[in-house]
């Protein structure tokens, strides 16, 4: 992708973004019901409730509350959560890293699977390793998402319980961390046993967000590799006399990707999406589950910090899967 | 395959020449419409009556369990049973009028998008794009956030959420439709937009529909149960399927029986409405069919 391009497409998400933002303030704003009457106690005047809105700008119209809102937010000001009496920002950045390295995982674990799944049951097509492939992505498609972490939870921490399934790690365990990326902090310091911890947590959430992933995945690049065998390239490979295991990975295997790139980069909103439940499922201190409790108390401020943030990580997620494309596909770097 | 006017158009001719997947998949549906339509008699308990003294009760199986509680008891005494069984009716009156009133909202904007072309069409694609842009996640949220909790904002959402899934479909079949020469005969005989448009594409798009409506409603019923489960849904003692398990994803060492049922139970209803939904529309489509 030249920087042109890339500008463009830059370009392109700042009218969604600006959507986002106008949806974003203008929904949370007709909601029913006075958010300042939910944070303060039974006993106060009405002097009381008119100070609060007022520190609020709750007072003001509703489109002298939305330049407010803009001008704050190019200050990185995004107000004061109303449940938690806490910084918007503040309490965004400590949750986001915990969400992003669940989702980094989660995206690591699901690339493996469908490269390795996909690879294998091409490579042993007709027999065994495909059907039993075939049945597991089957499977897995056939259980809503959302189940299949409460089936971790009670396969792996009931039934044979040997992982934890509450929390980000052991509580037991010291550790006085500088960031909030737990697990990339502690293997850079080479503090082993918090990282086995962290990781020990982190296996069944990711797991669970990356599994209907592998099962989509494998399917569409496994009938993307069988197709690409068709093809002549393969034929003079073929001729040239290359291994089995080369042809399948070497010439079907990059040609066969793009389909697979395209379908997995659409999935990755859904992954990133997923977090919210899957946080909630496991007690996994994330922005989802955050999102959650704002929903429930009504924070208006914290929700619409939220939405902002994954509203900017589907657009980033996007334009990386875009460059991911013409990276892959020669043809698109000239346009 | 038998192929005569009486076993085609008889319901007895229907279910011979559906396949078993129909079969299974209608008698899921049938057996959810039953036990939500006689709940007060089927269920051996009030789903709301406490019994303190016999909390977390084992299921029948397992010894020391209370033959009057089947399927054991919750944290605070309830029959777990008579909550799945009224349960029932939650996921059901989701299932129902959310796929029913996503089905009309999208199926309206299709036809009109792909009957009418133009500037409609583009008007309504960019819609979609746009729509379709936005996470599921984030729009629920937003949502439930304005709305407040409850069955109707869970309804709501689905509708909002979910309208653009019948839109795509309806409107490419539409376009496929306008393109096929009974609608040129009725071009030609001079009916008007609206009869072409109503008694001509509508009935041949009709078996799509149903089989989308029946797979929207397994949708339906996965996402009452995600916002139930998250305390977003009807309020938290009423018996839902998403509230059961979160009850008993609490209790979890002590009582891990109380969410494996609820589990069963939306992973038995989803893959019942699917089945019906695939089922049907091969069944359905004369076209698939032969």
């Amino acid at each position: 992708m030249t920087a042109a391009s890339l500008l463009r497409r830059l370009m392109l998400s700042v009218p969604t973004l600006f959507g986002v933002l106008v949806i974003n303030f203008v929904l949370l704003r007709v909601v029913p019901g006075d958010p300042i009457a939910m944070m303060i106690g039974p006993g106060a005047t009405p002097e009381d409730i008119q100070n609060l809105r007022e520190i609020y700008g709750l007072d003001q119209s509703i489109f002298q509350q939305f330049l407010f809102y803009i001008r704050d937010l190019f200050n990185g000001n995004l107000g004061i959560s109303i449940s938690m009496r806490q910084d918007v920002v503040e309490l965004i950045g400590g949750r986001l890293p915990v969400t992003l390295e669940l989702a980094f995982v989660a995206i690591v674990i699901a690339l493996v699977g469908i490269v390795g799944f996909g690879i294998t049951a091409s490579m042993w097509k007709g027999h065994w390793p495909e059907v039993l492939i075939d049945a597991f992505s089957g499977f897995v498609q056939a259980v809503p998402d959302f189940l299949w972490g409460l089936l971790f939870i009670l396969i792996f921490g009931v039934l044979w319980a040997f992982m934890p399934i509450f929390g980000r790690m052991d509580l037991t365990v010291e550790f006085d961390p500088a960031t909030q990326f737990y697990l990339f902090e502690s293997l850079l310091r080479g503090d082993f046993v918090v990282f086995a911890s962290v990781l020990q947590h982190i296996v069944l959430p990711a797991l669970s967000l990356a599994l209907p992933l592998i099962a989509v995945g494998t399917r569409l690049l496994k009938s993307s590799i069988i197709e690409a065998m068709a093809q002549d390239y393969v034929q003079l490979a073929r001729v040239k006399g290359f291994s089995h295991f080369r042809i399948v990975v070497s010439q079907a295997f990059p040609n066969a990707l793009i389909p697979t790139v395209t379908l997995t980069g659409v999935q990755m909103t859904f992954l990133i999406g997923g977090t919210v439940l899957v946080e909630r499922i496991f007690g996994y201190p994330g922005l989802g589950n955050m999102a959650i409790d704002a929903v429930i108390n009504r924070d208006l401020p914290l929700i619409q910090g939220i939405v902002l943030t994954f509203a900017v990580m589907f657009i980033v997620l996007n334009i990386l899967i875009d460059m991911t494309y013409a990276f892959l596909n020669p043809r698109l770097r000239h346009d | 395959m038998t192929d005569s006017i009486l076993v085609r158009h008889s319901p007895l001719g229907f279910v011979l020449a559906a396949s078993p997947r129909t079969i299974v998949g209608l008698s899921v549906f049938l057996l959810i419409v039953f036990t939500a339509i006689a709940s007060p008699w089927l269920a051996p308990h009030d789903p709301l009556e406490q019994d303190l003294l016999n909390s977390f009760l084992p299921p029948f199986w397992v010894s020391g369990a209370d033959p009057a509680f089947l399927l054991g008891t919750d944290n605070l005494g309830r029959d777990v049973l008579s909550r799945l069984i009224y349960g029932t009716r939650v996921a059901l009156t989701v299932a129902l009028v959310a796929a029913t009133l996503t089905g009309i909202l999208g199926t309206t904007v299709g036809l009109l998008a792909g009957f009418y072309g133009g500037w409609v069409d583009t008007l309504v694609s960019r819609m979609v794009d746009i729509w379709m842009a936005f996470p599921a996640v984030l729009l629920s949220i937003v949502l439930v956030a304005v709305i407040g909790a409850g069955l109707h904002a869970v309804i709501i959402a689905i509708i909002v959420i979910d309208w653009t899934r019948f839109c795509r479909v309806v409107r490419a079949e539409t376009m496929v439709q306008c393109q096929q020469d009974y609608v040129a005969s009725a071009v030609t005989i001079g009916l008007s937009r609206r009869r072409r448009l109503f008694k001509e594409i509508l009935p041949n798009i009709l078996p799509l529909l149903i089989s989308l409506l029946t797979l929207e409603m397994g949708i339906a019923v996965v996402v009452e149960a995600i916002l139930s489960y998250v305390g977003l849904s009807v309020a938290s003692d009423a018996a839902t399927w998403g509230g059961l398990i979160q009850e008993g994803r609490l209790y979890i060492n002590q009582a891990p029986w109380l969410m494996v049922f609820p589990i069963t139970c939306i992973v038995v209803a989803v893959l019942g409405f699917n089945a019906l939904g695939d089922g049907l529309r091969s069944t359905l489509d004369p076209v698939l069919r032969r």
